[in-house]
């Protein structure tokens, strides 16, 4: 609202010396945003939006990289009835499915837990956060590799942990050559990943409620599981939304682990979209076929953009 | 309340000893990396995990930084991250301007067009954005990458400056203006340095995500010596594919830059994660 009264000041005062002909000062002052807008938009067109649209195309064309695409006139969907033939995209579509399935359960509750616990001052709180949240600040890559190793089946800690524990001397699990484990294997370094990052939002949306609510709630005789169930949880909505679909986005944009730990493998069978995408484009030279991928995986997040962008928008609407 | 009262209830004290244990557990992977990187290969791999090593040594960061080429990939992803996040940083601080202090036709679509294309899975454009390199002559060049990666970045940092700028009060501007001031000057002078809380917070966030990418530093460069770390690991764990002390050696190495980052700029590091999804 603020700002309407002052646009309407500045336009006011703008168009004094003009007044009501044409001016060079008004065109100015019209053309000003766009002149703001002019360089990043036409960079953020040309490398982002522009590609975004070409890859529809790409996907309707054989195209080995070298030489350019063709289309294919008398079939332009042959690439995507390929596609649903193919048993590898179907594996990588059902694992992008479990990683999704996993990333909106386990980070968010075990987020959610440690954000309630710490968010009080306890001994410690501060390295206790810091720790959580540490995995983040490394790449993927480096986490894909620490993580390899502590996988690795004779020597790796979590076999050398097991043995321990089992007191079996002999205990081999190939966490990453076992194609029923391997997904799970990669998944759960994501989550690791992934719960410190879901924590500090949580914090941060838990720092935005009134504390008096809480205890006007405890005067009212509720518990500490009433309180978060009744009062709390739902105040976290907003939050909530967010976080799961980030952490769907989050789930499709799978690529560095898998690319770093197994290539998809053994078999496939640990698999992602993007890992799919990339083989088949620069490992097999079927880059109309990747670009058909990537249609697919653009038009599974859509959903989930037009979400938040609804979300968004909300907001925007109570300006 | 006090941390003696805190504890006087056994369930908190056994809550905080499951807290505990679970950041323990947190925290075993950079345990295992370092107790891997001091020893020697054939002594991990002879006598265990466990075994307390003949030897504590420093050789297997020496092999990745030289031999490894590690000394060539780090210098690499600063030679990368640097512009591309000076760029993204300045050109989103120009359209975030126009989008938060000004009403015109387009305005929300064109927020719409940056926040959808932040939260697009980027392996979308992939192919695309290989070809457009190719096609500019910037494939296998620093330069193609630097500009893809502020052009994509200018997405979120739009967004996110965009609302900062929004709490701006908008008398300090409106005085300027009535002063006579130019948009520009009241951007560049006014605008900008009330933003550098915002800008501080960014740029600790970019920094680890421009200087973390993988995907683009292996879809765009095809030379070893343009490399960037992540890559450059890639390529290192090819190479010694069962010495493990070196490419966990390698992998610390790596993390150098952006846990220096991460102690001291913790604080902005988690202001800007925090302002990018809650606002």
């Amino acid at each position: 609202m603020g700002k309407d009264i002052s646009m309407r000041a500045l336009k006011r005062t703008r168009a004094l010396p003009g007044g009501g002909k044409f001016s060079w000062y008004k065109l100015g002052n019209t053309l000003t945003p766009y002149l703001f807008l002019l360089i990043p938009l036409i960079l953020y067109l040309i490398w982002v939006i522009g590609p975004m649209l070409y890859t529809f195309y790409l996907s309707l064309t054989r195209w080995d990289g070298m030489t350019p695409p063709v289309f294919y006139s008398a079939n332009p969907l042959r690439n995507y009835q390929r596609l649903f033939r193919d048993p590898v995209f179907a594996i990588s579509l059902r694992n992008n499915l479990r990683w999704m399935i996993s990333f909106i359960t386990i980070p968010v509750v075990m987020g959610l837990a440690l954000a309630m616990a710490l968010n009080r001052s306890l001994p410690g709180a501060k390295f206790i956060k810091a720790s959580f949240y540490s995995p983040m600040v490394l790449s993927l890559v480096v986490c894909g590799l620490i993580w390899s190793w502590m996988y690795h089946p004779a020597r790796g800690l979590i076999n050398e942990v097991l043995r321990f524990l089992t007191n079996n001397p002999n205990l081999t699990i190939g966490w990453l050559s076992d194609s029923q484990l391997v997904m799970w294997a990669i998944i759960a370094v994501a989550v690791w990943r992934q719960v410190g990052y879901v924590m500090v939002l949580y914090l941060a949306g838990l720092q935005g409620i009134d504390p008096g609510l809480i205890d006007a709630t405890k005067v009212d005789g509720a518990n500490g599981w009433q309180t978060f169930r009744h009062v709390i949880f739902p105040l976290l909505g907003p939050v909530t939304v967010i976080v799961v679909v980030i952490s769907i986005i989050d789930s499709l944009r799978a690529f560095d682990l898998v690319s770093v730990m197994t290539r998809g493998g053994p078999y496939n069978s640990s698999s992602v979209l993007a890992n799919y995408m990339y083989i088949q484009a620069f490992n097999n030279y079927r880059m109309g076929y990747s670009s058909a991928i990537a249609v697919v995986l653009f038009l599974i997040s859509l959903v989930f953009i037009f979400i938040y962008l609804w979300h968004i928008l909300q907001d925007e609407l109570e300006y | 309340m006090s941390t003696k009262q805190f504890f006087r209830s056994p369930w908190r004290v056994l809550g905080f000893i499951v807290l505990v244990i679970l950041m323990l557990m947190w925290l075993v992977p950079f345990f295992s990396a370092l107790m891997t990187a001091v020893r020697t290969n054939e002594d991990i791999m002879r006598r265990g995990f466990w075994a307390l090593p003949n030897e504590i040594t420093l050789e297997n960061f020496r092999v990745a930084w030289d031999r490894g080429n590690l000394k060539r990939y780090i210098p690499n992803s600063f030679i990368i991250t640097i512009p591309a996040l000076v760029g993204t940083l300045f050109l989103s601080s120009l359209s975030a301007y126009a989008l938060a202090r000004f009403r015109f036709k387009g305005n929300r679509f064109i927020l719409f067009l940056y926040v959808g294309g932040m939260m697009l899975p980027f392996q979308v454009l992939m192919m695309p954005v290989f070809r457009l390199t190719d096609a500019l002559g910037l494939y296998n060049t620093h330069l193609g990458i630097i500009l893809f990666h502020t052009a994509f970045q200018l997405g979120f940092c739009t967004f996110l400056l965009r609302n900062y700028m929004r709490t701006v009060p908008n008398e300090i501007l409106e005085a300027a203006r009535i002063d006579g001031c130019s948009e520009f000057r009241i951007w560049w002078q006014i605008m900008m340095p009330l933003t550098v809380p915002a800008l501080a917070a960014l740029a600790t966030l970019e920094f680890t995500w421009i200087f973390n990418d993988y995907l683009w530093a292996i879809v765009l460069l095809q030379d070893d010596n343009l490399k960037p770390v992540t890559a450059g690991l890639a390529t290192l764990q090819g190479q010694y594919v069962m010495d493990w002390t070196v490419i966990v050696a390698g992998a610390l190495i790596a993390t150098v830059p952006t846990v220096i980052l991460f102690i001291f700029l913790q604080r902005y590091f988690i202001e800007g994660l925090t302002l990018g999804a809650t606002k």
